[in-house]
Parts: structure tokens; C-alpha cells; sequence
């Protein structure tokens, strides 16, 4: 391997991985601020419990994602420092945006939502956790903002004597039309993240309830109860994010036969062009452009997917790559079609199978009814991995589908890397990331199922009593406090 | 006046405000080690920073990012010379920002002792090298026509850098102990004015060294840089008196003011370069060369100019509402 294999590998490693835990911290932080807030509303010990609970496992999963999006910054320039040159005129700036506008009110409002506890007025501690949630949508927003140039390049021009791009329309960059229909696919896959975290953690308990009843805790009536209420919100958010990923993804899938029009050919695996268009389910074989031995296709799909008409003419890859070579010279301008054909699949699928658990779950449950079968405990267990495969099978699809280039039409992937940098370098780094970034996840997985396992926390009432400024109020000042730490 | 040169001026900025708020926790994180005796004392000085420590980081981030898009150059230069300490940097704040979150999430005492180690190096390492790195862009590195390092270690590391590190690493130890000093009650604080007391003339030695090479790497020193020198070293020698009269928040405020002087003093020192090249100075880069261009600089002035006070407001808030010493006796 390479410099450029290694850096390409550092770069997927550690932003697949940094991409498990923002989904879920997106969707988590607005969860958990509704529950606090129908908390708040109705006064609800069962809310407060709720809150508490998912709350810790958001700060867990928080804890992750905010450190390993301290990589994602620093790379551009360690491993990409030829990219961040070309543009960062342009790249730069979304990204600036993102830690001055979205990160500092996450990073300091959650620390006050997590310290704020019984020790801040009610109003303004619920208050912190939506302005956290806010912060990690506008943060989505401006990231996003940066990789949709590099998929789309907008609002720029190339200054040939510095050799680079450079801004002249940030609006156009804040709305290039990718970003406008990225965004809404990310937060809509994102709750299905989210969502599946709650159904399943609240579907494993009721399920364990019903199963040993001897095992619950007396006097301790309405976790079940409250379990079912979370149950509903992580299905419903599933099912609402998996729609809305369908409808975004439609039109997504317009846009990118528009803009990237070899993302989509390759995406089926699509040599000729066709019109209309079938869309594989499956295909054994090749998929080098030579006969499938097996496929099973639906007619025209493909032709709707991306163009909205069933007749519509999409274009193969051999077209594509003799135009590209007229416009750009000759090279090969194809990513890889397996990959592409593959994780455009998987995503599809991991989708729609989160979706038909929620559908399960609900159905399961209704009327009050608890299955109770070990079947119902399995088929629980995989909902929340389902989505984080899903939104990992997209990136993978839109970033290695967006190959060879590194932006769009400007910059080959080749072309962007550290010139001064060494392969022994990026080896040593990709090693140690490798490692960490496996610890890590472990460990991830090891305190949120530690945290989910026991059920819902008691909770002392702390409604009101902070809502007075104790400033002065030495009587309880050697009490202890509930630390987080 | 010149946008590159406002945004250098707030890049500068970004830094001083990194220094001086992740250093002191930087050196709550020193402290955990030797200082604390026992778990519930490392539990009350983790939690004198708990609420605010995430939010100090972000300086660095927008730091970064503010570089990243005023000075693509100068971060795709740095960043890629950089590689292995920045590498470090990066390891050390992920176990360190998990080790916050994680430590009390375990049930034994190995569990616990294992995130110590990781707080204790996690807050050391960062301390140490980010003191390297900015005294290295004051030395300059060797960088070809094309801006790209050519040099290996011994132009990373160098006795002037390696001092540079050592005084980050100094001052956050004091910063670190005065904010203790000014957050506790009880015995710990009392150790900790102790600690700074003893720690105020070293200090005072190893960063007026620092700061007189710095001034003394120009012919014609600025009289910015010998300013923020003057301040510095003052600051350092007042913060002392202060801590001996039972002064915790002017204390306090004394290493703050000794950390943005020192920053002063670096960044004056540079300017107008950003980073010189020590082989050809035509290849060096400067605020000039380095910058983007006029319209993203104007972009994102619009940005930083209503939004770097909103962020200070709401951060100082938070400073507020947190404003409470805490003892062992908070400590269930």
C-alpha cells in the first residue's frame, strides 16, 4: 500500500466510525429533550426516569463522537494537506462556521445540561439540551455543507496563477442543491438511529419483564409502563426517519443522476446507457460491464429512480467515461463498481429491514400484549445496528462512488495528498487510529449496554427546588451534589 | 487594516483563548497525579473543570478551522510537517475527553486507575506539544518552493522548541494549581496556594528565558512582543504575591494574563510570517501568501465579528453559573 491507499484507509476508518456515534447523538439529543419536556410539562416521574436514562446513554455515545471529530479536522491537513491547499479557500469555511456557530454551543451546553441538574432553574437546564440539539444540527449542516462541494463544486472560481479554487458565492455553497437534499437524508437517517436505540433498549426490557417476572423489581410498577411509552417514541422515530429517508433519497437519487451521473450508472452497475432503465435487486456474477449469470431485475425502476419517469434515458458508464474523457482527458473516471453496486444495495436493505422491526414492535406490543418469545428478544437485539449499517453503507456509496475524484471534476483523489509526508507516517497513524478506534468502539458498546441493562434509575423529585437562587443559601451548601463526574 | 492581518490578529486570539482556558485544565489534569491523594480528591478537582472543559477545547477546534479557512496554506504547511505530534495531540485528547466522561463508569478500582493514567498523560502530552508547535512556527521549518516540509525531527525538535514546550507545560502546571486554588475549599486549597507559591520562580525562570530568545530571535524585536514578554513575566511574579495575600481570583487572573502575554509575545514575534521557511525566505509563508482570498475573508469576518462575543458571552455565563467552590464534603 501506498501513501495514498493508507491515507484513503485512515480517512474511511475513521470517518465510518465518527459516523456511528453523530447519528446518534443527533436524533439521542432531541429524544431526550422531548422526554424532558413532556417531563416538565406534566410533572411525570415516569418522563423524569425516561430523561435520565437515555440521557446517559446520549452522554456516553456523546463522549466518543465529540472526540473522534477532533481527527476529522486535523486530517484534512496531515494527510490531505495538497487538498486543503486547492480548497481550502472555499472548504475551509463551512468548516469554520461549524466550530464557531454549532460546536461551542454543544460542547458548553451540554456541559451545563449534565452539571445543571438540580442545580440551575428547571427552564433554563431544559433549555441547554434543545440548544444542544440545535448545535448538532447546525453542525450536520455545515459539515455537510463542505463534502456537498466536494460532490458538487458551487459558488467558486479557479484562480489559475495561485492554482487554486476560490469562494465567490458563499450562499451558493450554503445551498448548493446536494447539500439541500443530503441534509435532510442525514437527520432523517439519523433518527432512525436514535430511534433504534430507544425501541430496542425499551422492547429488550418489556420482553425481559414479561419473561421472568420474578426478576422485576417490586415496588417498581412503571418501568414496564414507562417502557412501553418509550417503545412507541423509538418506533415512530424509526418509521418517521425511514420515510423521510425515502422521499429524501428519491430525490437524492435525481440530483445525483444531475450532477453525478457516473454515481448513479454505477450504482447499478449500469455499462450502457438505457432507456428506460431496469433496476437489479441482485445480481452473481461480474459486475465489470461483461454478462451477469444472474440477476433479477425490475423493469423501468431504475429509469424512475433517477430521472421520475419510467421512460426516462439514463446514462451507462461507457458513455459517461468516453464524455468525461472529451471533457477531462484520458484516464479512468469509473469508481468501483462492485463497492458502489454493493452499498447502494445494503443501504437500501438495512433501511428497510430497521423499519419493518419498528413495524413489528409496534404491532407486537398493541393493545398492551408483550411477546415473549427468545425470537423476540433477537430480532430486538439487531434494530439499532441495522440503521448504523445503513448510514455507513451510504457514506461508503457516496464517497467511493465519487470516485476518482476527489472534488468533482477538479481534484483527483490522487492529487490531494501530503506531498512531504512519508507512507512509514500515515502507516504509523492508520495503525494507531486503527487501534484506538477499536478500543473505543468496545468500549462504547460495553457502557451503553452496562447502562441499558438495569433498567430505569430512581429518581429523587428535583422539580422546583433549584428553581430558588441559593446563592446565599449556606444551610445545604456541605450537602453533597450529584456529580456527574 | 489588511483582512489577513485582522485575521491573524484573531487567530492569535483563538490560540491566547486556548492557552489560557484548556491550560488551566491542562493543569487540573497535571494535578490529578501527585497532588490529589486520594480518589475523592482527584474527584473534586475533575469536577472543578467538569461543566467547562469540553468548551474550552472548542477554542482549539475553531482555532483550527479558523486557520483552515483564512490560511489554507499555512494549515496545509503546518498540519502536514506536524504529522506525528499533532498525531499525539489527537490520541491524547480522545482518551483524555473519554477518560472525563468514562472514569466514573466503572465499577472497579483498576477501571479507575487506568482512566487516571489516561487524564494525567491526556492533559501532560497536549500541554507539552502544543508549546513545541507554536515556538516551532516562530523558528520556522524547512519548506521547499512549494511550501511542503522537507526537514525531519530535528527541525521539529529543537532546544528552542522543546523550551517552548516545556513553558506551556509550566504554565498550565500554575495556571491549573491557582484555578484550584480559587474553585476549592478545604485542605486541597490549601495545597494548592502552597503548590503555586513554590511554583512561581521556576516558572518565572524557564519562561523569561524562553521569552528573551523568542525576542532575541529578531534583530529588531517588536514592540508587541516585548510587551507581551514584559506582561508575561510580570503577570507570573504578581500572580505569586497575589496567591501569598490569599488572592485566589486575582492570582487567578494573573496566570491568565501570563498565558495571553505569552501568546502575544509568540504571535508578535511571527508576524507578518506565519511560518518562515529556514532555507529560502522567499519560500516562507506569510499573512500575505498564506491567506485566502479577499471575499472569504470578508465572508467570514461577518461571521467571527457578531459571533466570537455571542460565544464569550454564553461561555462566561456557564463560568458563572458554575462559580461555586466545591470541597470533599460534595463529594458522596
Amino acid at each position: 500500500m501506498d501513501v495514498l491507499d493508507l491515507a484513503r484507509w485512515q480517512f474511511g476508518i475513521t470517518t465510518v466510525v465518527h459516523f456511528f456515534f453523530v447519528p446518534f447523538t443527533i436524533s439521542m439529543a432531541f429524544l431526550v429533550a422531548i422526554m424532558q419536556s413532556v417531563w416538565m410539562r406534566t410533572k411525570s416521574e415516569r418522563w423524569l426516569r425516561l430523561t435520565k436514562f437515555f440521557g446517559k446513554l446520549l452522554l456516553i455515545n456523546l463522549a466518543v463522537g465529540v472526540v473522534t471529530g477532533l481527527v476529522q479536522e486535523f486530517q484534512f491537513g496531515m494527510n490531505w494537506s495538497d487538498f486543503s491547499r486547492f480548497v481550502g479557500d472555499v472548504f475551509g469555511a463551512p468548516l469554520a462556521m461549524e466550530a464557531l456557530l454549532a460546536f461551542y454551543l454543544e460542547s458548553v451546553f451540554v456541559g451545563v445540561w449534565i452539571f445543571g441538574w438540580g442545580r440551575i432553574p428547571p427552564k433554563i437546564h431544559l433549555a441547554t439540551i434543545w440548544v444542544t440539539a440545535f448545535g448538532t444540527l447546525l453542525s450536520a449542516y455545515f459539515i455537510l455543507a463542505a463534502n456537498s462541494f466536494m460532490q458538487n463544486p458551487v459558488g467558486y472560481e479557479i484562480d489559475e496563477e495561485a492554482g487554486r479554487a476560490e469562494l465567490t458565492d458563499i450562499w451558493a455553497v450554503l445551498t448548493n442543491k446536494v447539500l439541500l437534499i443530503t441534509f435532510p437524508h442525514t437527520i432523517f437517517a439519523a433518527f432512525m438511529v436514535g430511534g433504534g436505540v430507544v425501541a430496542a433498549v425499551a422492547m429488550w426490557h418489556l420482553v425481559r419483564g414479561a419473561r421472568n417476572p420474578e426478576d422485576a423489581s417490586p415496588g417498581r410498577p412503571s418501568d414496564a409502563g414507562a417502557f412501553r411509552t418509550a417503545l412507541r417514541i423509538g418506533a415512530v422515530a424509526v418509521l418517521v426517519g425511514g420515510i423521510g429517508v425515502v422521499i429524501t433519497g428519491d430525490t437524492q437519487g435525481k440530483v445525483m443522476t444531475e450532477v453525478q451521473p457516473m454515481k448513479m450508472a454505477a450504482a447499478e452497475a449500469l455499462y450502457e446507457t438505457e432507456q428506460p432503465a431496469p433496476f437489479s435487486l441482485f445480481t452473481v456474477g461480474t459486475l465489470d460491464g461483461s454478462e451477469a449469470l444472474y440477476s433479477i431485475e425490475i423493469p423501468q425502476l431504475l429509469s424512475f429512480l433517477g430521472t421520475g419517469s419510467f421512460e426516462g434515458q439514463v446514462e451507462g458508464i461507457n458513455d459517461l467515461q468516453a464524455q468525461y474523457e472529451q471533457t477531462y482527458g484520458p484516464a479512468d473516471y469509473s469508481p468501483n463498481v462492485p463497492v458502489t453496486y454493493w452499498t447502494f444495495r445494503m443501504m437500501i436493505t438495512m433501511g428497510g429491514l430497521a423499519g419493518l422491526i419498528a413495524l413489528w414492535q409496534l404491532w407486537a406490543t398493541r393493545r398492551g400484549r408483550v411477546p415473549t418469545s427468545p425470537w423476540a428478544l433477537r430480532i430486538t437485539a439487531v434494530l439499532p445496528l441495522l440503521p448504523l449499517a445503513g448510514n455507513a453503507f451510504g457514506w461508503i456509496f457516496t464517497e467511493m462512488g465519487r470516485q476518482p475524484w476527489l472534488v468533482f471534476g477538479l481534484m483527483r483523489t490522487e492529487s490531494g495528498i501530503s506531498p512531504s509526508t512519508s507512507g512509514t507516517t500515515v502507516f504509523v497513524s492508520l495503525a494507531a487510529f486503527t487501534v484506538l478506534y477499536a478500543g473505543l468502539t468496545w468500549l462504547w458498546v460495553h457502557l451503553l449496554l452496562k447502562y441499558a441493562r438495569p433498567g430505569l434509575p430512581d429518581v429523587t423529585p428535583i422539580g422546583g427546588d433549584a428553581s430558588k437562587d441559593d446563592e446565599d443559601d449556606d444551610a445545604d451548601a456541605d450537602k453533597p451534589l450529584s456529580f456527574a463526574y | 487594516m489588511e483582512l489577513s492581518t485582522l485575521w491573524f490578529l484573531l487567530i492569535a486570539v483563538l490560540w491566547t483563548g486556548y492557552l489560557a482556558l484548556e491550560g488551566f485544565d491542562f493543569g487540573v489534569g497535571l494535578l490529578t497525579r501527585r497532588f490529589a491523594r486520594d480518589d475523592t480528591e482527584r474527584r473534586v478537582l475533575i469536577n472543578t473543570i467538569g461543566p467547562v472543559w469540553d468548551g474550552n477545547e472548542v477554542w482549539v477546534i475553531t482555532a483550527v478551522g479558523a486557520t483552515f479557512a483564512a490560511f489554507p496554506e499555512w494549515y496545509s504547511t503546518a498540519w502536514s510537517a506536524y504529522y506525528l505530534p499533532l498525531l499525539l495531540i489527537l490520541l491524547a485528547l480522545i482518551g483524555r475527553g473519554l477518560a472525563f466522561e468514562y472514569r466514573a463508569k466503572g465499577d472497579t478500582d483498576s477501571w479507575r486507575r487506568r482512566w487516571d493514567l489516561v487524564i494525567f498523560a491526556g492533559s501532560a502530552v497536549p500541554a507539552f506539544v502544543w508549546g513545541v508547535i507554536l515556538a516551532g512556527f516562530v523558528q520556522g521549518l524547512p519548506l521547499d518552493a512549494g511550501h511542503d516540509f522537507v526537514g525531519g525531527w530535528a527541525d521539529l525538535v529543537t532546544p528552542y522548541t522543546l523550551l517552548g514546550g516545556v513553558v506551556t507545560l509550566a504554565l498550565a502546571l500554575l495556571h491549573g494549581a491557582h484555578y484550584v486554588a480559587l474553585k476549592t475549599v478545604g485542605d486541597i486549597r490549601v495545597r494548592a496556594r502552597r503548590l503555586a507559591g513554590r511554583l512561581a520562580v521556576p516558572v518565572v525562570v524557564v519562561l523569561a528565558w524562553f521569552l528573551g530568545w523568542t525576542l532575541l530571535r529578531d534583530d529588531t524585536p517588536s514592540w508587541p512582543a516585548a510587551a507581551g514578554a514584559l506582561v508575561a513575566v510580570t503577570a507570573v511574579a504578581a500572580g505569586a504575591t497575589a496567591t501569598g495575600r490569599g488572592r485566589e481570583g486575582w492570582a487567578f487572573v494573573a496566570t491568565f494574563a501570563a498565558v495571553a502575554g505569552t501568546a502575544v509575545a509568540l504571535f508578535a514575534a511571527l508576524f507578518p510570517e506565519v511560518l518562515p521557511s529556514t532555507l529560502d525566505a522567499a519560500d516562507g509563508l506569510t499573512t500575505a501568501n498564506a491567506s485566502s482570498s479577499d471575499y472569504t475573508l470578508t465572508v467570514m469576518t461577518w461571521v467571527a465579528v457578531p459571533f466570537v462575543p455571542v460565544v464569550l458571552i454564553y461561555q462566561s455565563w456557564v463560568y458563572w453559573m458554575f462559580r461555586k467552590r466545591i470541597g470533599v464534603q460534595h463529594i458522596s
